[in-house]
């Protein structure tokens, strides 16, 4: 591992491209997820993002981490659009993937969902049952229709989220009967059952207990061979433990992008040293 | 293996329009209610808005000796069916009552038959042609004409539809409605302030909230059953009175007046009633003089949307026997009575024409009371709702 | 002396006493207090105690002694009650006064008799259902005495007929022998509810949908009391409304499209009563559905599912429990409904699965065997709460059901608040 070590403590990312990462990651994939330029965004009268730039990488963890109120979940709300449920949010900027603007006009934020999956705070599994939970999505998006199709892809799903040896005798059984841990599994089986590109996850363990936490966590770092992940994390030793880039962000702003153990042993900003150091948050 | 954005919009289109079209489905359904809502009041102010208008003609009345003795010699012979029936009748009374009058002819108006006030406004009447050219002549001399229905307001019932009223059954739904606010609403409170400030939480106090719930969606004409059978023909309460339809009606207002009022109690938050303990009050003043009269709004707009709903109520009183023909006030609460919504179903049995215009008349009366009742609920909600 | 006049003596009587007791507990106190004893309660508090030791046992014999008078026929000369319960509240008084001491409590005793009364109020409502219960199983089974409770339930012809004419001892004059089958009844009763149903739940269902998903908040803060207003409207206005305006509109399509159809057709009662019920199942769907957390939204959008499935997969679904035991209570209403059928319904027993035949229902059959001058004791009249009876215990169960029903699913997916 090869990490140059920077030496702007002072103003924070001066003379470098803006959304790039301070530091890269050099074991880390390189090719472009989500490009996020100039994003502004308010409720109402009251600006929650600043300015926000970033390059989100491929195939990686992403946490974003900050005080409580900094705008990290509202940032991750944005790139699937999830804030458009609020009707009072209004949004500038650029949020491009795929060569797409998916705040644009054109953009069917169905369509955007289907390729940006999400994982929630609080498991929210569907009043079905197991099986139910994880085919509904790619039933309705004629992902597959045979039986035997979809019994395959349910499988394939819950293996992957790690709860196949737990549930595979109960899959008929209502989701909401499972324990947190494994419901949040389930969320995670449901979200990649579609086959997304990018999962967002906004504090995905911050309701369960420390065991769970950990399936969760490394569940994160198998899934990245598949997906891009981007969680939001209150706990700055997960985001050590999980992620291969950090951002922090401090009242709505992107105090600092950088790859992860830089962050953590040599932040570049004094701001997210303080932070990371324990002096306040 | 992923997919562009524009191959996954193509393939969203159709299950964008199905969204859609729940969307306007569920619209279009919230529009039917509307709907509705609009055609009955509008069928209603056209059938019941001539009601308050009511034909009068003028006619010279000949208070003759013969007149006393035969009221219909009062009127001249061309006339004579045109005039109110009702109207010629009280004419010997009349007499006795201003013995100037007798010898003198006068040029009066006076009511006209139902039949003369449907062939103004325009309706099927069963005038004979001639009789219909008289009244035509009157009209035209501006002897006949459509004036405020103040015998509506003032009258009882009548088999005569140009004498009809509401005074009476508007006077019975009075009376009625005091006996049932008299004892649903110390009852209703009571009990209320039994379950959520006294009651011990056991099997006992759990049987009576089911059983509040249960009576609450039992159908009113159960109500019914049990007044005739447990308050005409057990206690002796007399029949059609507005004392056995009031107390019929409170039990069906009961549990509206509980649930409403321990919604108001719950409402009142704990801090206060801890507060109150703390300086030493014992549990009934907590309840008398801190959380009944933070509650009191509260108590007072339930009680209101349950004495309109006993308002509107027919089917109990029917089976107490409060659909009689009643064409004076009741005098007293044992006296048989009827109520609006009764009178509207006895008119609305009637087969003269005349009758459907005045049963909605006296439906526009109700609703304009029931709704005015609980706007008065809303705005005294609104006035005193507080945020704790 | 007149009922009347008694009860004024009664209460005169029963007023002074209590003012005696007030003064003379009140005075007796405060010389307590002023002699320099410490009391448990305050003057008022003894006062209000020795009324209440004076006045409670006067009223409680007289309520015993007119109770007696009355129910069981006890010939008690009025006055001699009216001087018993005066001698009982002297000696109330008598006790109250010398209660008046400091070591007692009086706030407590008047605490506890307070809480005895509303106690007592609290029972009223058990008291009424019990009532309803005794009053139409008592009167059903002189019925079910009278006519075969088989015949009753299987029986396909209701024709009471003469049957008056048997109770007052005359029954040979009867052209015929009356007859109770009650399915016709009940088949009528259900046609107009499955009517009803199928008007209220839909459009009551999809309003719900409307306001709770799709509506601007403008639009919900206008349409939630447009509909209470229809739910407010007197049952006996809409059964004027569907016998005057919407009966003959029915007949006239119904003719228009060559069907010849009665002017009680079935349909005319059953739209009105379904667009009655309308209000009562979209505002209980409404509530239910926003009980639905938006975390199931969230996480159905999240999935790149349209807004329209996530309300028909995940929303609705959820919402389920509520939405049936809403429709549950909804028919538990239209089974119970009378007036709209009394006036738009036909009143001729007809087993017929035409709506636009006339047919009569339960409650129908109830108002007409009670009303006008009947002999109590025929069995037409006694077959009304025979018919009250089916009714209870059919309305009673479909609100037990709704209830279980919602507490099941409620477990089954921890969703709180329905």
């Amino acid at each position: 591992m090869n990490i140059h070590v920077s030496e702007r403590k002072m103003g924070p990312m001066s003379g470098h491209s803006a959304g790039e990462p301070v530091v890269r990651n050099e074991n880390a994939n390189h090719e472009l997820s989500v490009r996020v330029r100039d994003l502004n965004l308010w409720y109402g009268d009251n600006q929650a993002l600043k300015n926000i730039n970033v390059d989100v990488f491929q195939k990686n963890v992403t946490a974003l981490i900050g005080p409580s109120g900094c705008g990290k979940s509202t940032f991750l709300r944005c790139l699937n659009r999830m804030n458009d449920l609020i009707p009072s949010v209004r949004i500038e900027g650029l949020i491009s993937m795929d060569g797409r603007d998916v705040n644009e006009p054109k953009m069917d934020e169905v369509a955007l969902r289907r390729r940006v999956g999400m994982v929630f705070q609080k498991p929210n599994p569907f009043p079905k049952s197991i099986y139910d939970n994880v085919a509904y999505a790619p039933r309705m998006h004629d992902l597959v229709s045979r039986k035997a199709d979809v019994d395959e892809l349910v499988e394939r799903a819950l293996r992957d989220a790690g709860l196949w040896e737990e549930v595979k005798d109960k899959l008929y059984e209502p989701g909401t009967s499972l324990s947190g841990g494994q419901q949040q599994r389930l969320c995670i089986a449901r979200a990649i059952a579609v086959q997304p590109e990018v999962i967002l996850m906004d504090e995905p363990t911050s309701a369960l207990d420390p065991i769970s936490t950990a399936t969760i966590e490394d569940l994160m770092d198998k899934l990245k061979q598949q997906f891009t992940i981007i969680t939001v994390t209150h706990n700055m030793q997960q985001a050590a433990r999980v992620a291969d880039y950090t951002a922090f962000f401090h009242l709505g702003e992107l105090i600092e992008y950088n790859d992860t153990q830089t962050m953590f042993s040599n932040p570049a900003t004094k701001k997210a040293e303080d932070y990371i150091t324990g002096r306040y948050g | 293996m992923s997919q562009s954005f524009d191959e996954i919009s193509a393939q969203l289109r159709r299950r964008h329009r199905k969204s859609a079209r729940l969307k306007w489905m569920s619209m279009g359904a919230l529009g039917l209610a509307g709907l509705f809502l609009v055609l009955f009041f509008t069928d209603m102010m056209i059938k019941g808005l001539p009601a308050f208008q009511q034909a009068q003609i003028q006619v010279e009345v000949d208070y003759s000796e013969q007149a006393s003795q035969l009221p219909l010699a009062a009127v001249q012979e061309d006339v004579r069916p045109l005039v109110s029936r009702g109207y010629l009748r009280l004419i010997p009374g009349r007499m006795e009552d201003n013995a100037e009058l007798l010898g003198t002819t006068r040029m009066e108006w006076v009511l006209a038959d139902s039949q003369v006030d449907q062939y103004l406004k325009g309706h099927h009447t069963r005038l004979s042609d001639s009789e219909q050219e008289v009244v035509d002549r009157l009209q035209a001399e501006g002897r006949a004409e459509l004036r405020f229905n103040t015998t509506f307001f003032t009258s009882g019932d009548s088999k005569m539809p140009e004498l009809a009223g509401i005074a009476s059954a508007a006077m019975g739904t009075v009376m009625t409605l005091l006996v049932t606010l008299a004892v649903s609403f110390p009852i209703g409170v009571m009990t209320a302030v039994y379950l959520e400030e006294f009651a011990p939480d056991n099997r006992f106090t759990q049987l009576i909230e089911i059983n509040i719930n249960n009576l609450a969606a039992i159908p009113s004409i159960l109500f019914g059953l049990l007044g005739l059978a447990i308050f005409i023909n057990f206690f002796g309460v007399p029949r059609s009175s507005p004392v056995v339809g009031g107390l019929t009606l409170a039990l069906m207002t009961l549990p509206v007046i509980i649930i409403s009022t321990r919604t108001a109690l719950r409402s009142v938050p704990d801090s206060i009633r801890h507060a109150a303990f703390g300086v030493g009050c014992s549990r009934w003043q907590v309840v008398r003089d801190h959380v009944l009269p933070l509650a009191l709004p509260g108590i007072m707009t339930g009680s209101i949307i349950g004495l309109a709903q006993a308002m509107g109520e027919t089917a109990p009183l029917i089976i107490v026997g409060m659909v009689a023909f009643i064409p004076d006030v009741a005098a007293s609460f044992s006296e048989a009575a009827t109520v609006l919504p009764a009178q509207i179903f006895t008119w609305a049995g009637e087969p003269e024409r005349a009758f459907i215009e005045k049963t909605s008349g006296g439906i526009l009366v109700l609703l304009a009371v029931l709704i005015s009742l609980n706007a008065t609920a809303v705005v005294l909600r609104k006035k005193f709702e507080r945020r704790w | 002396m007149q009922t009347n006049q008694i009860l004024a003596l009664f209460c005169g009587t029963l007023l002074v006493l209590g003012l005696i007791a007030y003064f003379l507990g009140r005075a007796k106190a405060s010389r307590v207090r002023a002699a320099g004893a410490a009391m448990h309660a305050q003057p008022d508090q003894y006062a209000w105690f020795s009324v209440l030791s004076s006045a409670g046992p006067a009223i409680a014999v007289g309520v015993v002694g007119a109770f007696a008078m009355l129910l069981l026929g006890a010939e008690i000369p009025t006055l001699y009650l009216l001087a018993a319960s005066l001698v009982v509240g002297c000696a109330g008084l008598a006790m109250g006064i010398a209660l008046v001491r400091p070591d007692f409590h009086a706030r407590k005793a008047i605490e506890s008799v307070i809480r005895f009364f509303l106690a007592g109020a609290a029972l009223i409502s058990i008291f009424t259902t019990f009532g309803i219960l005794i009053s139409i199983v008592g009167e059903a089974i002189r019925f079910f005495q009278m006519q075969s409770f088989w015949d009753f339930i299987t029986g396909t012809t209701w024709n009471p007929g003469a049957s008056f004419l048997a109770a007052a001892g005359r029954a040979e004059e009867g052209a015929s022998a009356a007859q109770f089958g009650s399915i016709p009844l009940f088949a009528g009763t259900f046609m107009i509810t499955a009517i009803a149903m199928l008007v209220a739940i839909p459009v009551g269902l999809l309003s719900a949908i409307y306001m709770a998903e799709f509506a601007p908040q403008r639009v919900r803060t206008l349409a939630k009391p447009v509909l209470e207003v229809l739910a407010g409207i007197p049952t006996v206005v809409y059964g004027f409304f569907a016998a005057i305006t919407v009966a003959p509109i029915i007949v006239d399509v119904a003719g228009f499209f060559g069907i010849d159809a009665s002017f009680n057709n079935a349909l005319a009662p059953g739209i009105v009563m379904g667009i009655m019920i309308i209000p009562f199942i979209s505002s209980l769907s409404d509530d239910v559905i926003n009980s639905v957390p938006d975390s199931m939204r969230q996480g159905s959008l999240a999935l790149g599912m349209t807004k329209g499935e996530t309300i028909r997969d995940v929303v609705v679904p959820a919402a389920l429990p509520g939405i049936i035991s809403a429709s549950l209570l909804a028919v538990s209403r239209a089974l119970g409904e009378t007036m709209i059928v009394v006036m738009a319904a036909g009143m001729r027993p007809n087993l017929t699965a035409n709506p636009f035949e006339d047919m009569t229902t339960v409650t129908v059959r109830i108002v007409a065997a009670l009303t006008g001058d009947q002999e109590f004791a025929s069995a037409e009249t006694l077959s009304a709460f025979a018919l009250g009876l089916v009714l209870f215990v059919v309305t009673l169960s479909l609100n037990l059901v709704s209830v279980i029903m919602i507490r099941r699913f409620r477990e089954k997916y921890r969703i709180n608040n329905l």
